[in-house]
């Protein structure tokens, strides 16, 4: 009996602090939106359709940053997402066994690396390069919305970039723990009727195909939140624009920004309002990533595996 | 027929070698990065920099020792806060895996895990800032804390689900209680690889900027005052990198060695630190 209560003293002392971490998930949600209450109650949802960000009129719409978040979180992934997949693809399924936990140490190295280092070597370096590379166009191609401007070398093209370096090495890990995920037997089944190598990893991929979205969308997420290396290297011009070679600016980057100029009230609540829309934009994709993986190593785990499929796991 | 079979295999290993070229091409920016920091670094790395203030603009020299210390400082009372929540959060989960509440722990600690740098630091201004009108070390610690928290639970809780049932069977069979089993038995079996976890989560949180930005603020000081605004190295790296000023940009890159350095030794410490975990465990 006395066991019992120490048991149950143990289940509900541990759990306490278990609790904290939800407390501070709510907790979070609940202040940001008690702080933005002002910014909220006078612009209501025109605040996501207006362009114009003049703090000194007390005129607020957020709509160039959540569209430079967008443009430039999705330029990322479209960038990252298939080395992200090529990496994890090599690692797992062609990668000599020597070569394979040095190659896992370097991306997860790359990871390891502070935003903050990426946003200096992004100013001094990437930047300048960048700029070259805009200069260099030819005119013809520069009629093009999508290039047109003048070259800063800040802007779009290098906030894509440096997000896309950063996040590849979230996306191909979970990608390579995907891949890990998919049966033995789906790779020799398709061996065994005759196909090449890449027409293996493909039905592998196939057969993962869930947990790959997932582990894209992951990657999505973490661009979509990133501040200083892209505060760095954006530009910091509150504007929407097509054209890759614009500086623009995203919501990460307003708030790193301006939280500690914002002189007024309703400044701040403005900014506070565009870290809850930040906070609950990170949170749906999070989740929705999470879903689809763990629903992906489900489903791979309650596969009927093939008697055969168990010696060969036993070598491997 | 043959011809086919030929461009089937043709296209796989096109198709390997692009592969391996994603691999080049995530490389080469980890080389660069790690190439620019080095040799840009080291022509501004000295004892000075360790143990100086930093200078006023113009005048050449300087270090960044208020940085630095308020970077341990902040460091440190993010772990006070989160190393124990974390911890212990991870044995609930781990000793009461399958419960609906354990579930709902797990899914928080994923949600605060993805919840971006910038918002957590919104989120202690507004509960640790604002109400005392004061940027201070504390806000900063505790933003910095709320970030290790769920790292340090899912490690703990990864780690513990490792350690073999039947040494937990053997505590109960001999009549110890849950609470005895667990922090007798089978923490200890996996501690060193929540040191390690620990050891990890510190150096990518000593890497952060953005919780701390309006927190503890900056500070061209040295102050080891808790309710006061204090410098880190990161954030002194962030103002001076987009400075106008040659030396400070000196002094910027010079930061970032020590920061990509600490985060370099930890990772190699903690790799070695698993390598021999994995041998003990016969993994």
């Amino acid at each position: 009996m006395v066991k019992r209560s120490y048991d149950l003293g143990f289940r509900l002392g541990t759990g306490l602090f278990g609790i904290v971490l939800v407390l501070v998930v709510v907790a979070i949600g609940f202040e940001l939106t008690r702080q933005s209450m002002l910014s909220i109650q006078k612009f209501g949802f025109n605040f996501w359709r207006t362009e114009i960000w003049d703090p000194v009129a007390g005129n607020f719409g957020a709509l160039p940053f959540i569209w430079g978040t967008l443009y430039s979180s999705i330029l990322a992934l479209l960038l990252a997402a298939p080395i992200a997949l090529g990496i994890a693809v090599f690692i797992s399924e062609l990668s000599p066994a020597a070569l394979r936990q040095p190659l896992v140490f370097l991306t997860e190295l790359l990871a390891a690396i502070p935003s903050i280092v990426y946003g200096l070597w992004g100013i001094f370096v990437m930047v300048p390069a960048v700029r070259a590379f805009e200069t260099a166009m030819p005119a013809s191609l520069r009629q093009w919305p999508v290039l047109s401007g003048p070259p800063f070398g800040v802007g779009m093209l290098s906030a894509g970039l440096i997000l896309a370096i950063m996040v590849i090495p979230f996306t191909s890990s979970v990608a390579r723990e995907v891949l890990k995920s998919v049966p033995m037997a789906q790779r020799e089944g398709a061996y065994a009727l005759g196909a090449t190598r890449f027409e293996a990893i493909a039905a592998a991929l196939f057969y993962a195909r869930t947990g790959i979205v997932g582990a894209v969308m992951l990657g999505f997420g973490r661009a979509l939140g990133e501040t200083m290396a892209v505060t760095m290297v954006i530009g910091n011009n509150p504007q929407v624009s097509l054209s890759l070679f614009a500086p623009q600016y995203t919501m990460a980057a307003v708030i790193a920004n301006e939280f500690t100029e914002a002189a007024d009230e309703l400044y701040l609540d403005a900014l506070i309002e565009i870290g809850l829309v930040l906070f609950v934009i990170t949170l749906i994709v999070n989740s929705l990533s999470r879903l689809l993986i763990w629903s992906m190593a489900r489903s791979a785990k309650t596969a009927p595996a093939p008697a055969a499929a168990t010696p060969a796991d036993a070598v491997a | 027929m043959t011809s086919s079979r030929s461009r089937r295999k043709t296209w796989s290993s096109i198709f390997v070698a692009l592969c391996a070229c994603a691999v080049l091409l995530a490389l080469i920016p980890l080389a660069l990065i790690l190439f620019f920091v080095v040799s840009q670094g080291i022509q501004a790395l000295n004892l000075e920099f360790f143990t100086n203030m930093p200078k006023p603009v113009g005048e050449p020299g300087g270090g960044m020792a208020n940085a630095i210390t308020g970077t341990l400082i902040l460091v440190s009372l993010g772990s006070l806060m989160a190393v124990p929540i974390g911890v212990l959060s991870g044995v609930y989960t781990s000793e009461y895996a399958g419960t609906r509440f354990a579930a709902l722990v797990r899914f928080a600690a994923d949600t605060l895990n993805g919840v971006p740098s910038i918002v957590i630091g919104v989120f202690v201004y507004g509960i640790a800032v604002l109400p005392f009108k004061q940027f201070s070390a504390i806000a900063g610690g505790i933003a910095l804390g709320v970030m290790m928290i769920p790292i340090i639970a899912r490690t703990t809780e990864e780690l513990l689900l490792l350690v073999p049932e039947t040494m937990r069977e053997g505590a109960l069979a001999l009549g110890a209680t849950r609470a005895r089993a667990v922090f007798t038995v089978v923490l200890p079996s996996a501690l060193p690889g929540i040191v390690t976890g620990i050891v990890l989560a510190l150096a990518r949180i000593a890497g952060e900027t953005a919780p701390l930005l309006f927190t503890s603020f900056n500070n061209r000081f040295f102050t080891t005052k808790l309710t006061q605004p204090i410098a880190s190295l990161t954030v002194q790296v962030f103002s001076y990198a987009i400075s106008p000023y040659q030396d400070w940009h000196r002094q910027a890159w010079a930061g970032a060695l020590v920061l990509v350095t600490i985060v370099l030794l930890c990772s190699l410490l903690a790799r070695v630190a698993t390598r021999r975990l994995e041998g003990m465990h016969g993994r």
